[in-house]
């Protein structure tokens, strides 16, 4: 006599899908699937995203030229315009620099460069910033208000400042560094600015998963703490540890191709988009505009798809927009 | 006349997964200076009722088709605009948390005046002089001094007496009173519900009392509607729904308030749930979980009539076919 | 009142007190503090006379002392680079930053928070979403970019404004002003809309998600069951709401102006602490870094000890402490 209430299946998409049980077609048909679906933004954000991630990891075969092998330069080919304008030539599809680099060449290994160094920077502020937070919110006492406090610092000191301050001990106590060395100073010196909001973010959660019982009764019996903190907490974060890294990436990327334009990011042998940006500022009066717009103007269409993307995962995830 | 008819009001939530029908054709009416309980379990419907009443239904939520009046006017399909000369002067608002219903920055005799003067053409004087009669008239001591006081300076119980107030300052003929004692000390509550019931009596004021607890009710309500699933189950005069409830979901919720005097080992409760709102049954929506179920409840959804027994003035009116058939029986 | 005063004045007293102790430690360990004092046209005379002087062979907290007593008279020694005292370096190039930080705060101001209010009011309006376009790029266009980008329209193809330098400065006593002539004007208009436009999205994208949130209280909610008027709800009570924390994330983000000063000096050569302390990093040259260090940390310590005392004066639930009464 009771009558079981009827249970609608929920996403009409999850029937037409039904003989395909892949994690892709799983994912699309999921709330934040969803939602990426009826977001052109989000779709064209991913999709620039993918192409630059793209050329920068195959640029060695996808590019035309390799433009840092110096016997390959021709000079008689110095400083010229894309390849629509009147002098150019369609051999350099963006025109060349002065000394005869092919711009679009320069522009896929650049990418390369700049990419790699913000995700790798991305990534320890991550791990940096994800355990100082566990640690933090787990144990407690002084070790946790310290840290608060540090955090609050490092917070009120924009970005740049930390990283430009690092950069110029990291000159002053190795006057001679080779390029490995360069590029983990400016690393590091990019992620000591972004670890700050995983620490507060995971410090958050653990603090509320630490006080419920079953914690309680784990420590009772006997079980790490470790190993529960880490099954139970680190998935509740998932969702904003990723929008902040995603985010992160863009702003990571940015705080790079600044400090290589100030002349204190990567070595000048492995230019990234900000080092092509410096070169060609110098030219910008004499006409020849290419050099450092067409950097400029990647740098921007990653920023900008990698923070539209950050953006649209910030609502998908929360709940209370949907 | 009435004060406030709502006429096969129907509120629909288009969402992704379909257009889910919150309230299902309510039709009721409050009469001036009554006291109406509207009583449900979470989820009926009972809070959007007084929602779309005074026009706060939440986007993607709206009004699909029926009506709502004021004093014979039609209120429904009046433009924001024309709805705030309505609210507040018209039509008063109590809701649940008195903690979040204020503002923090600014002091209480500020947002008491504010009111006041946005619906009445008085003087700053005037109005202050108003806002401190109110605050003695909801209790509150020391008025004159409580004025300037700001929110977090007043315990729970006296800001839902200053929301009270300010509920009443531009001088409405309705309140919708959403749960005004939920979020209180359990010993608070009968002091705000008296007080609530006796400041809108002494100004003639109706009040839709909107709550999941049938002690208020009973304490305070001239009449009392049943929600069930969105849709209207019984309504009648209070002491009538509460000692000889017609509709089966009624029964069965007076039925597991437990009494004192008799010895039990186990609650009486209603099996099942009340059903989601994309799954609503066909028929009756109770029918799932009724113990007097029969065919007719299956197919039919039963709309509300009028139960006639001797010795009442005003019937209670019940959507439930075994009472259609009573009626019929006893007109034959 | 005062309890909170002397709580945040001890805080700050903490934080100068750690970063001069970062300092002392570049100006003592990296490269040599003897050399930095004097400069390098020091005699051998003079240094070993300063070597005893600086007590290199005392206990590391009276060094620390020193260095402490050194700092808060403003004395940093000699730059590596320039050759002349670093606190006159400063002295001489403060105005100048201070100038273009103001003017670019004050347009983000109240440039940045009109907007934000209007893109939450008409949320879901096409002009709104163009602003919420704008203030994306203005989030991903690097400050130097935006720098250049202004550079090579107004003054390489249009030609209207100078895009180096400070132009026509007039001295009052010891601070030097631009902001009196017509050159120095001109001049300043394109680095203080370069510096302002991160700010300027960044307070816009604050104040509209933040009023956003307000619109959704239960307060709102109730003042418009109260049937006030829409300009009473948004600008009365909303506003307020809204700008009282976003007071705060202003006020620290206002500091980060001195920071990305250094941006924008250096793509538009203006004589500034930022273009300073860049040619310092450049060079290594360890006693103007660390006098920076110093100067950005008060700074910031001022701020915050100000955005904390407004924020007490503009909140009654800090200010009034709870009565009582049921």
């Amino acid at each position: 006599m009771l009558a079981k209430p009827a249970v609608i299946e929920a996403n009409s998409l999850k029937k037409d899908l039904d003989g395909m049980s892949n994690p892709i077609s799983r994912w699309l048909s999921s709330d934040v699937g969803y939602s990426f679906r009826n977001s052109k933004t989000a779709m064209v954000a991913a999709f620039i995203a993918f192409v630059f991630i793209f050329c920068a990891l195959f640029a060695k075969w996808v590019a035309p030229y390799n433009p840092f092998d110096a016997a390959s330069l021709e000079l008689m080919d110095s400083l010229l315009p894309p390849a629509w304008s009147a002098e150019g030539s369609t051999k350099y599809l963006l025109g060349t620099d002065d000394q005869g680099r092919d711009i679009l060449s320069a522009l896929m290994y650049g990418t390369r460069i700049s990419l790699v160094v913000g995700m790798a920077s991305v990534m320890l502020s991550l791990v940096v910033g994800v355990s100082l937070g566990l640690i933090a919110g787990f144990r407690g006492g002084w070790l946790d208000a310290f840290l608060m406090r540090l955090c609050d610092v490092m917070l009120s000191f924009p970005a740049i400042l930390v990283a430009l301050l690092i950069a110029g001990v990291g000159r002053a106590v190795f006057p001679n560094a080779d390029d490995s060395l360069a590029f983990g100073v400016l690393i590091i010196s990019i992620s000591l600015t972004g670890w700050v909001q995983y620490a507060r973010t995971v410090r958050g959660t653990t603090l509320v998963e630490r006080n419920k019982e079953y914690v309680q009764a784990a420590r009772v019996t006997g079980v790490a703490p470790l190993r529960i903190m880490l099954r139970h907490v680190l998935p509740n974060v998932l969702g904003p540890v990723t929008v902040l890294a995603t985010i992160q990436v863009a702003s990571a990327i940015i705080t790079e191709a600044t400090l290589s334009f100030l002349g204190v990011g990567v070595p000048p042998t492995s230019p990234s988009l900000g080092t092509l940006i410096r070169i060609g500022n110098d030219f910008l009066f004499s006409g020849e505009w290419w050099i450092t717009i067409f950097p400029g103007l990647t740098l921007v269409l990653i920023a900008l798809s990698v923070n539209l993307l950050g953006d649209w995962l910030r609502d998908a995830l929360n709940p209370r927009l949907r | 006349m009435s004060l406030l008819q709502v006429k096969n009001l129907v509120v629909e939530f288009p969402s992704r997964h379909g257009t889910l029908r919150a309230l299902d054709e309510i039709s009721f009416d409050i009469a001036p200076g009554e006291i109406l309980g509207v009583v449900g379990e979470s989820g009926a419907g009972k809070s959007l009722t007084g929602a779309s009443i005074i026009g706060l239904l939440e986007p993607p939520g709206r009004i699909a088709s029926g009506q709502i009046l004021l004093e014979g006017q039609r209120i429904d399909n009046l433009n924001n605009d024309q709805m705030r000369s309505i609210r507040g002067r018209k039509i008063g608002a109590i809701f649940q948390d008195p903690l979040t219903s204020l503002n923090p920055l600014y002091s209480v005799g500020k947002q008491l005046t504010e009111t006041i003067q946005a619906h009445l053409p008085v003087s700053d004087q005037e109005a202050r002089q108003r806002a401190i009669a109110l605050l003695q008239d909801t209790g509150i001591s020391a008025a004159a001094e409580r004025i300037d006081h700001y929110p977090h300076q007043f315990s729970g119980g006296m800001r839902q007496r200053v929301v009270i107030a300010l509920a009443l300052a531009a001088e409405p003929q309705l309140i919708v009173a959403d749960e005004p004692t939920t979020a209180l000390d359990v010993s608070i509550q009968a002091q705000i519900i008296s007080l609530l019931k006796n400041v809108c009596k002494k100004r003639g004021a109706a009040v839709m009392l909107i709550t999941h607890d049938m002690g208020v009710i009973a304490e305070t309500c001239d009449r009392v509607a049943v929600m069930y699933a969105g849709r209207i189950a019984e309504i009648g005069p209070v002491h009538q729904v509460i000692n000889h409830p017609e509709h089966p979901y009624t029964v069965g919720l007076m039925a597991s308030i437990p009494d004192m005097d008799v010895d039990r080992e186990r609650l009486n409760q209603i099996d099942g749930a009340m059903p989601r709102l994309n799954a609503i049954p066909k028929g009756c929506a109770f029918n799932p979980r009724c113990p007097q179920v029969f065919d007719r409840c299956l197919q039919e959804r039963p709309d509300l009539a009028a139960v006639s027994r001797s010795g009442q003035n005003t019937p209670t009116q019940v959507a439930c076919w075994l009472h259609h058939a009573n009626t019929l029986e006893g007109v034959l | 009142m005062l309890a909170f005063v002397v709580q945040r004045l001890i805080q700050a007293i903490m934080v100068m007190v750690s970063v001069a102790f970062i300092a002392f430690l570049l100006f003592q360990y990296v490269g040599d503090p003897v050399l930095f004092m004097l400069g390098q046209d020091a005699t051998a005379d003079q240094i070993a006379a300063l070597r005893k002087d600086l007590g290199l062979d005392q206990p590391f907290i009276v060094q620390f002392g020193h260095f402490l007593l050194n700092a808060v008279q403003g004395e940093f020694g000699i730059s590596l680079r320039q050759g002349a005292k670093v606190s006159q370096l400063i002295a001489d190039r403060f105005p100048a930053t201070l100038e273009l930080a103001v003017i670019a705060a004050g347009m983000a101001l109240l440039v940045g928070i009109p907007m934000g209010v209007y893109a939450a009011l008409k949320r879901g309006t096409l002009s709104s979403q163009l602003l919420m376009t704008f203030s994306l790029l203005g989030v991903s266009l690097p400050t130097f970019l935006i720098g250049i980008l202004l550079i090579l329209f107004f003054a390489v193809l249009l030609g209207w404004l100078p895009s180096f330098g400070r132009g026509d400065v007039v001295k009052i006593g010891w601070w030097s002003t631009g902001l009196l002539t017509a050159k120095g004007w001109q001049h300043i208009v394109l680095p203080a809309l370069t510096l302002t436009v991160f700010q300027l999205t960044l307070i816009m994208r604050l104040v509209r998600a933040e009023m956003l949130e307000v619109l959704r209280t239960d307060y709102i909610k109730f003042a418009r069951a109260r049937g006030l008027s829409n300009r009473a709800i948004h600008f009365g009570h909303a506003l307020k709401n809204t700008l009282v924390p976003v007071m705060t994330i202003t006020g620290l983000q206002l500091g980060g102006l001195i920071a990305f000063a250094i941006i924008t000096e250096t793509v538009f050569q203006w004589p500034g602490m930022g273009l300073l302390f860049i040619q310092a990093v450049t060079f290594a040259d360890v006693p103007v870094m660390a006098a920076y260090l110093c100067l950005i940390a008060l700074i910031f310590v001022v701020i915050n000890l100000t955005v904390d005392l407004l924020y007490f004066a503009v909140d009654p639930r800090l200010r009034v402490g709870k009565a009582g009464g049921h």
